[in-house]
């Protein structure tokens, strides 16, 4: 029965976090940026989709709507204000832009999450459900909600999957991941080709965002740890790796639920902290990683 | 030879009015200096948002009917960002560069236990309108000389288990035949007297304890919590939270966790719980000191109407508190005719006011809780609230009780 609970749980957690990280990475792959604003971004959909209904008496879809296309001009925001500047400029010398860059959106998250604080409390909100009540799985009284969760996380990465592979952009996507030089050699704009997968990020982050909301609630606190778990996710599934991502974010998920089922929910994030620890000593490049 | 000063009778008579003049000038200004009043308080989160609005609002009711002794009441307010060091820096401020005459401070016990040194070391009056742990009252207790300049102007943890256990008693043993009960408490200082005080007190009201859960106010997912707790079938979990508040009851609600709550959920005081939860916490059964509607005294409602014109939404339960400071400490100072803290200190202990909470007194020097609010009929009594709604409910003591307990649907206690 706990086995089964643990099953059900875990499931929904680890496909929100598989959403979150694959825009993380898919973002290092293609353009070499860590973007600690991360968990900020995502923290901001929900909360916009929470003022949506609350200060703007929106429904729960077009709350939902609201708070994705508000994560996604921030992102579009992080990529015009922060990165570019910081990228192409030529007072900082070029093996320190990522240092530079990775500072930089470290900063822009904690200046969204002050300002959410500022104007909304850091008290927790939730996002009105799209779906209510409860189904039962095989004696697992489950939040239609969170079966929900899941299976938004799975359509949307699914269609993130096919746009890239068989789509003419989304290849050029994929190439500018593996080699930047040679799109540019075959006629690409890489410039257009980060502007796409910022616009990617940023819807994203935003469905995660919301579904978080939906699902367990957040705070402006809660940007850390979403940044730290998507790091993690990332760091041990590879860098770069969106296929890594998706079975790290398994892994942790199924990793924080068992500790909070068996041992104490408050221990949670410590196991998969310490596991990421020993890939690095062992493995470094991660699962799944190619370089 | 100097030559003596060639002073007439009138002359000298004149010259002696006129610094007669300048002197009574000088005290004129003294008496016109504006009383200072610092408020360091938590102004991100939604209860602490409350304890500078309101006292703002104590001070301009205040100033409007003349002042005290035609001294203005100024509030000079901080934000501490939750931080016991940003608030240590404040009180420091407060009192060497702004010189205010007391301070108002934090609804977070692990703040005002930071402070409560500083105000011995400074010798300031600082009171709490929000704090709960009892070891605030105890430092006072142990060593009155040092500690005598903090009040706590909230009940202690353990007057707010005793006022769940007395509402808890006649809602839920009483009318509901409820036999056990599971604590579901933050970690945090402020639940560790409280816990000591739940377990004292429920089984003597007849409900017997299962189980003691304590969580990091960090957690995100309650999920296994509520399923270990609902695996042990209590009646009904006696909650004490604060810090966290809306994430267990949206989760409670999405889950459908049978068994009702009720205990200490200070943001369930807050008049936005419903909107930041969504509506899921109708069915929320919490204590508090005051609620908007509710006559707990003649001042209670109109306060919380004032509050609601000016700042359109209703106060947090350390509103309520931190209105009433700023008036008894007013009083204080009116009858001390001073603002010197030991001669305030000595004004204070013999407080005596009817706030918008009760009827305020203090624990003397030999009592166990020296300088915290003394609870009982006629002084404090507190009362549960359920949400309903998208309203706050008063459901006990049945003298001020506006309506009947209603369970959402997936509760299986009975509405009676």
């Amino acid at each position: 029965m706990l086995a089964l609970q643990i099953l059900v749980d875990g499931f929904a957690i680890s496909a929100l976090y598989a959403l979150g990280a694959t825009g993380f990475t898919l973002i290092f792959g293609v353009s070499g940026v860590l973007n600690l604003s991360h968990g900020a971004l995502m923290v901001l959909g929900a909360v916009a989709a929470w003022a949506a209904t609350n200060e703007l008496h929106a429904g729960a879809y077009l709350a939902a709507l609201f708070g994705i296309g508000i994560t996604l001009i921030a992102a579009f925001a992080t990529y015009f204000v922060v990165v570019r500047p910081l990228q192409t400029s030529r007072a900082i010398p070029k093996e320190e832009t990522e240092i530079f860059v990775l500072t930089g959106t470290l900063l822009w998250g904690i200046m969204i999450q002050e300002l959410i604080a500022y104007f909304f409390t850091d008290n927790a909100k939730t996002v009105l459900p799209i779906v209510e009540g409860v189904v039962d799985i095989f004696g697992v009284r489950t939040p239609q909600n969170e079966i929900f969760t899941a299976v938004i996380c799975w359509v949307v990465i699914g269609v993130l999957w096919l746009i890239v592979n068989k789509t003419r952009s989304g290849k050029a996507v994929l190439a500018a991941s593996m080699n930047p030089r040679g799109v540019t050699l075959l006629g690409f704009e890489l410039s257009r080709i980060y502007i796409a997968i910022w616009a990617i990020y940023g819807v994203l982050a935003g469905i995660a965002g919301v579904l978080l909301g939906m699902f367990l609630g957040v705070s402006s606190y809660s940007a850390g740890p979403l940044t730290g778990s998507a790091f993690s996710i990332v760091v041990l599934g590879g860098l770069g790796s969106v296929s890594g991502s998706l079975v790290a974010a398994y892994v942790v998920g199924y990793l924080e639920t068992v500790t909070a089922y068996m041992i104490n929910p408050a221990y949670r994030f410590i196991p998969a902290l310490l596991l990421l620890v020993a890939v690095m000593y062992v493995r470094p490049q991660g699962l799944f990683g190619r370089r | 030879m100097l030559k003596r000063p060639n002073l007439s009778i009138p002359h000298a008579l004149l010259s002696g009015a006129a610094a007669l003049a300048s002197l009574f000038a000088v005290a004129q200004a003294e008496a016109a200096d504006p009383i200072k009043i610092a408020v360091i308080a938590e102004a991100q989160a939604i209860a602490g948002a409350s304890i500078p609005q309101a006292a703002q609002l104590a001070a301009d009711e205040i100033n409007a009917k003349g002042g005290v002794d035609g001294r203005q009441i100024q509030i000079i307010s901080y934000d501490n960002k939750s931080s016991a060091t940003d608030s240590v820096r404040a009180f420091q401020r407060a009192v060497s560069d702004d010189k205010v005459n007391a301070v108002i401070a934090s609804y977070i016990s692990e703040v005002v236990l930071a402070l409560e040194p500083w105000a011995a070391r400074l010798k300031t009056v600082m009171i709490t309108p929000g704090a709960a742990s009892n070891e605030i009252t105890k430092a006072i207790h142990n060593d009155y000389e040092k500690n005598k300049y903090t009040f706590h102007g909230y009940l202690t943890s353990a007057e707010l288990a005793q006022s769940v256990c007395d509402g808890a008693k006649d809602i839920l043993v009483n009318d509901r035949k409820m036999k056990t009960a599971v604590i579901f408490s933050e970690d945090a200082a402020w639940t560790t007297p409280l816990d000591v005080g739940y377990k004292e007190c429920l089984p003597k009201i007849g409900l017997q304890v299962l189980d003691h859960i304590r969580m990091s106010p960090d957690t995100t997912d309650f999920t296994p919590i509520f399923n270990k707790i609902e695996g042990e079938k209590p009646d009904v979990m006696i909650t004490g939270i604060s810090h966290i508040g809306v994430q267990p009851t949206v989760q409670w609600k999405n889950q459908q966790v049978p068994i009702p709550m009720l205990g200490i959920a200070s943001q369930a005081t807050n008049s936005t719980f419903w909107k930041d939860t969504n509506g899921a916490a109708d069915g929320v059964l919490f204590q508090s000191v005051s609620g908007p509607g509710v006559a707990m005294t003649s001042k209670s409602v109109p306060f919380a109407d004032a509050f609601n014109k000016k700042y359109r939404n209703f106060p947090s339960y350390a509103g309520y508190t931190a209105y009433d400071e700023v008036y008894y400490i007013a009083d204080a100072i009116k009858r001390a005719g001073s603002t010197d803290s030991d001669k305030l200190v000595a004004a204070l202990e013999k407080t005596d006011w009817e706030g918008t909470i009760g009827r305020i007194q203090f624990f003397g020097k030999e009592d166990q809780f020296t300088h915290g609010l003394k609870y009982g009929k006629g002084l404090i009594t507190g009362m549960i609230s359920q949400w309903q709604d998208g309203k706050q409910v008063a459901v006990w003591p049945p003298e001020i009780a506006n309506g009947k307990i209603r369970f959402p649907s997936f509760i299986k206690a009975q509405n009676q």
